[in-house]
């Protein structure tokens, strides 16, 4: 179970987050929508321990892990899985050798289940056959997939996505959402998913959050924020640009 | 008078705290250079990067040096008839300043400046915070074998530079000015001593931690000095700059020390 307490988070006086309060039982997945530079990415970076709060705790498992340091918070990162925005794929290394290489480095597998498992994944995701591409020679869309099946190769206990479907097309996301689902039903991990994907993320959450100006302004099942009456939440999932919702001004862009 | 002494004061406690985090990072990098695990592999890839990146400019700066050297060296010694010492006067020179010195600003060109560049792209397109998301420690995989491989490589690059040197000097000195080939080589035998090998030893060992925890901090921390690709940039530029004068400076420091 993942519980966030009034996290904050400022960068050069600016508030980020404004005390984020959020609980993610075990095995759920939970999505988290809100607006570009709204601050998702930063929560996950909290969550990961890239990023430390300036107030706030979150406790995954009992324990909070914004008080632990190195070896200790290596512990509770051997539980996650994070897919990055842009993939963050090792641009020196073959998809093959990204999708094998944590595999390697953390659970000392020998070579022909290595090469058995790497090769599933990839399978997985669409790419059999592209084993010795490297990074730039793939696509957005190709990079993306590669770096969902390194994710997902370990089969962490919890996983977090940070927009895992964005520069796909329709097909590409409806299958990842599925493989995601697939993933997520085998191995029963806790997921946390930041998408714009709207309508199609609620399809694989369990619950979504609508994150806001650094805070959580609403959050429940993909049915209930389908029917919030909330009105930004309204604005958001209409894509109106008239409402309650600001629009991005340039100061915020740059976030 | 106190506003220009609370900027000068602010600067200067913003220098300190630069040089302490500098500090903090090279005694992280010693740290997991003791420390087990280590990463073979990777060490010997770097030693590759550092060895195949700068031989050629090695090569060729290092003849060079050594022809330039005889050259000017010989019309001054010939004023004093003095010029059977060229032989000695061209390999103290090289195995004690110029060979630790040229190379380590050769390699800071070619391979210390590519590094920075590497870790800095690795730390904007989130490579780094892969590796750490991974339970991965990027000291480990990125910093201990570029430091140790740097500790390696430099005083094998030195010794290339100072041997192709003095063939250099030699051409110069036999072939074009006229001087024994016998005369050259037995003075250099009879004045370079172990402790001038030495002392170019060390100076290029230091040479080589300097070069590679200056580059790989800039690299690393690229978001200091800017953001995407115009930090990389710029963070390669002040890694080149900065290992470049620490390189003369700690040069004049170890040579007083030395000598």
């Amino acid at each position: 179970m993942i519980e966030i307490i009034g996290l904050e988070k400022s960068f050069n006086g600016q508030k980020v987050l404004s005390g984020i309060n959020l609980r993610i039982e075990h095995g759920e997945i939970m999505a988290i929508i809100g607006r570009s530079g709204g601050g998702k990415s930063v929560l996950l970076k909290n969550i990961i321990g890239i990023l430390k709060p300036d107030k706030g705790s979150i406790i995954i498992d009992g324990v909070d892990i914004t008080k632990l340091r190195g070896r200790e918070m290596d512990k509770t990162r051997q539980k996650l899985g994070v897919l990055f925005q842009g993939g963050a794929l090792f641009d020196s290394m073959t998809a093959y050798e990204n999708v094998a290489f944590p595999l390697k480095e953390k659970m000392k597998v020998s070579k022909k289940t290595l090469q058995e498992k790497v090769s599933k994944a990839l399978e997985d995701v669409g790419l059999k056959g592209m084993e010795d591409k490297y990074p730039s020679e793939m696509s957005g869309g190709m990079r993306k997939r590669v770096a969902l099946a390194r994710t997902l190769i370990t089969e962490p206990q919890i996983v977090l996505f940070d927009e895992p479907t964005t520069g796909l097309d329709p097909i590409l996301l409806q299958s990842t959402h599925k493989l995601i689902r697939c993933t997520h039903e085998t191995y029963g991990f806790t997921g946390i998913v930041i998408s714009h994907e709207i309508p199609e993320i609620f399809d694989i959450s369990d619950k979504v959050a609508f994150l806001y100006k650094g805070v959580i302004e609403e959050i429940g099942t993909p049915d209930e924020i389908r029917k919030s009456s909330n009105p930004m939440v309204r604005q958001f999932l209409t894509g109106s640009s008239e409402g309650p919702v600001e629009l991005l001004c340039e100061k915020e862009t740059r976030r | 008078m106190i506003k220009l002494l609370r900027i000068l004061g602010g600067r200067a406690l913003s220098l300190f705290k630069k040089m302490g985090h500098m500090l903090m990072f090279l005694l992280n990098s010693i740290y997991y250079i003791c420390v087990p695990p280590f990463k073979f592999r990777l060490l010997l890839k770097q030693i590759r990067f550092f060895g195949n990146k700068s031989m050629i400019v090695i090569l060729l700066t290092g003849s060079f040096t050594g022809m330039v050297m005889a050259l000017q060296i010989y019309h001054t010694l010939s004023k004093f008839g003095s010029e059977a010492l060229l032989g000695p006067a061209v390999a103290l020179s090289l195995i004690r300043e110029l060979g630790p010195v040229l190379s380590a600003l050769m390699v800071t060109g070619r391979a210390g400046s590519a590094l920075t560049a590497e870790i800095g792209i690795m730390r904007i397109s989130e490579q780094i915070d892969a590796l750490v998301s991974m339970a991965l420690n990027p000291m480990r995989y990125l910093i201990v074998p570029n430091i140790v491989a740097a500790i390696i490589v430099f005083p094998l690059l030195a010794a290339i530079f100072d041997v192709i040197g003095i063939y250099g000097g030699y051409v110069i000195a036999v072939k074009l000015l006229g001087l024994s080939e016998g005369t050259y080589f037995s003075q250099i035998d009879t004045f370079v001593e172990w402790k001038d090998v030495r002392i170019g030893l060390y100076k290029s060992i230091s040479f080589g931690v300097i070069v590679s925890w200056i580059s790989c901090y800039k690299g690393y921390f690229t978001e200091e000095t800017g953001f995407g690709a115009e930090g990389v940039s710029r963070a390669t530029t002040d890694a080149v700059v900065m290992s470049s004068v620490l390189i003369l400076i700690w040069d004049y420091f170890l040579g007083s020390v030395l000598l």
